[in-house]
Formats: C-alpha cells, structure tokens, sequence
C-alpha cells in the first residue's frame, strides 16, 4: 500500500465526518438556544402575567387582604432592610477574611486550609439549615425574636462562604506585577493592599456580592423562621419583615386566588436584581474600575 | 555611587550568582549584558532588595552606597527603594487612572500637597514625553495606554520620587520596535541626572547606551561576572574570550 494510498480520505469517511462536525455544531448551538429559550419563557411567563398589574400605588401601597389587593409598599421596604443588615454584616466580614487568607496566612497553613474547608462545606448547606440555626441562635438564644435583624444575620451566615471565595480569587487574581511595582516604590504593605490589591480586585469582588445579593433576594426557607412573615411596615430593624420572595411564596401557596399578584411580585424582584446588576456596573465603570485591557498594553 | 562587592544570590540555599563586583558610576549608565539564567535579574533585584519578596531567596556580601554599607545609609526598605527606584521587563502600572499612578509613591513618601502633586505630575510626564499624549486623560484608567506609554508612564512613576539610582531590567524587550527606541531615546535623556543600571540582552543597544558594561556568564550553572569596564574597551578589545565571542555575536 502507498503512502498516498494510506492518507488519502475515503468518501464514506468524508461524509461521516461532515455528519459529525454538524451533529456537534447542531448539539452547541441547542444546548446554548435551550439555556436562553429557558430564561426568556421564564422572564416573559412573569412579564405578560404581571406587569400589567404594576403601577406606583402597588409599589407603595399597604398588604390588605392577604396580599389579594393593596401594594407590597412594606414587603419591598423589608426587603432591602434585610438585604442592607445582610451585606453590612457579610461584606466586611468577607473582604477581611479573604484578606487573611490570602496576604496574612501562608496559603497552605493549616488553619487557612481548615477556613477553606469549613467554607466550601457552609457553601453546600441547604439554606432551610441556616434558617434552623438562625431561629434556634438569634431569634430564640440571642433573643432577637422574629426580626429584620435576625433575617439579616442568618442571611449573611448563608452568603459568607460564597463571598469569601469569590473575594479570595479576586484578590489572588490580581498580578504579582502589581505588587512588585508597589514594592519597588518603597510602599508598606498596607497601602499596597489598599490602594493598589483591593482596587484592582473591585471589579470580581463587586461581582462576587451582586451574586450573593441575588441569593440573599431569592431566599426563602432561611427567612420564614427568622424574620417571619409579618406584612406590616416594618418600625425597626427589631420588628419582623416579609421579603419578596417570602411573599411569592405566600401568595403562591397559601392564598387562594393569590397568583396573579405572585406574579407582579415576582417582576419587582426580578427588576430589583437587574437594577443592582446594572447599578454596580455603572458604578464600577464611574470609579474607572471597569474591565480594561490588562498591563502590558496589547498582547 | 552604588557598588556591590562579592554579592552572592541564593535561592533556597542554590547559588544562582557568585561573587558579583561592580561599580555604577554617578550619572552614567552601566549595562548586564549576558545569555539568559547567568544572575543579571538576581543582581539588579539585590540592589534594591527586591529580593525579600521572593521566597528562599538570600544574599550575601556587600553592597555600598556613596561608599557606605547600604543598610545604613537607608534606614529601611521603603528609603532604600525610593532612592534605588526599578523599571521591571512588563510594563505594571497599577489598575488606577494614570494620575493616581504617579501620586501614589508621592503620597506614601509624604507629598500630599495637591498642587506640588499636580507639578510633579506635570514635570515628570513632560520629562518622560508622555504629557502631551495624557495630558488630557490624566484621570482614565493607565491600563488603556499603549505597552510603550504604561512603560514610559512606569518610569515617570520612578523617577517622581527622585531616585539617585534607576535599576532597569530589559525595559525595552516587551515593547515593539517604535515603543522600544522611544523608551531608549528616554533612557538616553536621562543620562546624568541618574545613575542607571540596565540589564539588556539587545548588545546594540547597550553598545549605544551604556558607558559601562558588566558581562555576565554561566560557569558551572553559577553566574558570575566575567568582566567589567568601559563600554568602547569591550567591544573593541576584550583579552576575555568569552567576552570578545559573545559581544561579537558569534556566542550565545
């Protein structure tokens, strides 16, 4: 057999390879049309059904009966109490934990290897866990009782493993040339980290709490037993609040006659989310920390 | 000016570079020329003790500054490298607007007055030829700039907190050919006002550069440096064979 015998493609050969490379052509593009058709049923499902019974007295308005009529005015105030306890507790505690771990403690310590664990354990803990221990450690051993605050705490105990990852790559991420350089103009460490890592780094780590902010707005389990499900105006963070999803769940489940106005409740938060995703960019982009080309000019 | 004498580099006890003495000159350039792995980057990271970053990396012997041990002209590392300022191979200027970049060592060191910070911005960036390209963006990010610019912008960064000595490893090599002779012109400038040290593998340039060259070599996978002395003396008569063949071209 000659050499250009051997090389040379048979027709049978040829068109199973052509059926190939369409047959995987073909899988890519349903697999990725699948995903989008999937969001944009679900988006334009709640839209048709809810939208048209959103207007500005329902964005204010008290819960009456049942949340059949009247607005989610209090739900929505409750709502961002929640998520403002939530952040105000996790996002320092996680910034300064992955700092720790990633300038403090030698990465392979044992005790930094022992936080990673817990962490990625945490991580994987469904939420009607932490709803358990928060009802079991703030609302009935710390005594706050049904609250905002105990919502919010238990909330950030959920968020934190997901955010300390997220800041620990972001602050990882960030090139050792940045460091070098800071070091070659005779800058401390603390200035290094805080005026050149941590800026750097804002971009994933703004990322990294958008994600949690959607987790935290898409809880429920964790929020029934600890903020509870009181409609009213919340008059501190020590009264008990229902959040959004809280009340899609309610209107959904419990209240006959109640889904028409699950669904436009469902449209805030989804709106919600969208507006705290574009904010944060935007804010990014005004700080001059938006997603540039990297050092080293063109590559 | 800054000499160093017998200086060893380790790295996790593995000698990478043995016994280095040389001598920069005040206001000259003094060009490590050499085949890659033969120490340069270890020694030019010693004079300024970058070296600390790098883990298992120690030195030994002795680096003098106006004649004095280092140690004790600076009384710590942040001194030391603010007099002894570095211009890496990649350009890095930070993720910050251009202005913030040049600020930022200021401020570390003191300067915090807000029009002496916008004239030292200014004079650098105009001695750097980068101010009427910038001049007007002053506040977007450094990371848009061009490679040769972030380079140039680099050095402005340096020389900002008025180093004596400027320590330069390959600054042109990851730049192209138009960024790269910009930044040599610059280098050229900047002879007599600093001492610059500047590890270059393109022997055309430090021929045109540098008035003192020190040419390294590996010797039983140790470096170290063969010989030093004016520039015009090594190209044109080296008594060293190694050095004669490789400033000829016709080794490594």
């Amino acid at each position: 057999m000659s050499s250009t015998q051997s090389v040379k493609p048979t027709r049978s050969g040829q068109s199973t390879h052509t059926i190939r490379e369409l047959t995987a052509a073909f899988s890519i593009w349903l697999a990725a049309g699948l995903v989008m058709a999937i969001l944009a049923w679900i988006l334009i499902d709640i839209s048709i059904r809810g939208l048209s019974q959103i207007n500005l007295s329902f964005l204010i308005d008290d819960v009456t009966d049942a949340g059949r009529s009247g607005g989610i005015g209090p739900i929505i105030l409750s709502t961002i109490l929640i998520l403002f306890v939530t952040l105000s507790v996790s996002v320092p505690l996680s910034i300064a934990t992955a700092i720790a771990l990633t300038e403090q403690l030698n990465s392979e310590s044992l005790l930094a290897r022992y936080v990673r664990r817990c962490l990625d354990i945490l991580a994987g803990v469904p939420s009607i866990v932490f709803g358990l221990f928060g009802n079991a450690f703030f609302t009935i051993t710390l005594g706050l009782g049904y609250s905002i605050l105990s919502g919010g705490l238990t909330l950030s105990c959920m968020v934190l493993p997901i955010l300390i990852r997220t800041a620990e790559q972001a602050i990882n991420s960030v090139p050792l040339e940045h460091r070098h350089a800071a070091a070659a103009l005779g800058m401390s460490r603390s200035t290094t980290l805080f005026r050149v890592i941590l800026p750097a780094a804002a971009p994933a780590l703004a990322a990294g709490i958008v994600l949690s902010i959607g987790r935290a707005l898409a809880e429920t389990a964790a929020l029934i037993f600890t903020s509870g499900y009181v409609a009213r105006t919340p008059e501190s963070l020590f009264d008990s609040g229902r959040s959004l999803s809280v009340h899609i769940y309610d209107l959904a489940m419990n209240v006959p006659n109640g889904g028409a106005r699950a669904y436009a409740a469902a449209c805030v938060l989804v709106a919600m989310l969208l507006v705290i995703n574009e904010t944060t960019a935007l804010l990014l982009k005004f700080a001059g920390l938006g997603s540039t080309p990297h050092a080293g000019g063109c590559r | 000016m800054i000499s160093a004498i017998n200086l060893s580099v380790t790295y996790h006890g593995k000698i990478v570079l043995r016994d280095a003495t040389v001598k920069a000159e005040p206001g000259k350039v003094l060009a490590l020329v050499g085949p890659s792995g033969c120490g340069k980057t270890s020694f030019l990271a010693a004079l300024n003790r970058m070296t600390d970053l790098i883990p298992g990396a120690n030195i030994r012997g002795q680096i003098t500054f106006d004649g004095r041990p280092i140690d004790s002209v600076f009384s710590n590392r942040a001194e030391l490298r603010r007099h002894v300022g570095m211009i890496f191979q990649k350009p890095n200027p930070f993720a910050l607007s251009i202005r913030r970049n040049i600020e930022l060592g200021l401020r570390e060191h003191g300067q915090r007055n807000r029009d002496e910070l916008r004239q030292i911005t200014e004079k650098v960036l105009r001695d750097v030829g980068l101010w009427d390209e910038v001049q007007n963006r002053l506040d977007q990010s450094a990371l848009e700039l061009s490679g040769g610019q972030q380079q140039r912008l680099c050095i402005a960064r340096a020389i900002a907190l008025k180093p004596q000595v400027l320590l330069m490893d390959e600054p042109c090599s990851a730049l192209d050919p138009l960024a790269a002779e910009h930044v040599e012109k610059l280098i050229q400038s900047m002879r007599g006002q600093y001492t610059i040290i500047i590890v270059t593998h393109n022997l055309a340039q430090a021929r045109r550069l540098a008035d003192n060259i020190a040419v390294f070599w590996t010797r039983d996978s140790v470096g170290e440096i063969v010989e030093h002395g004016p520039t015009e003396t090594l190209f044109g008569a080296s008594s060293n064979e190694i050095v004669k063949s490789y400033l000829s071209g016709r080794r490594g």
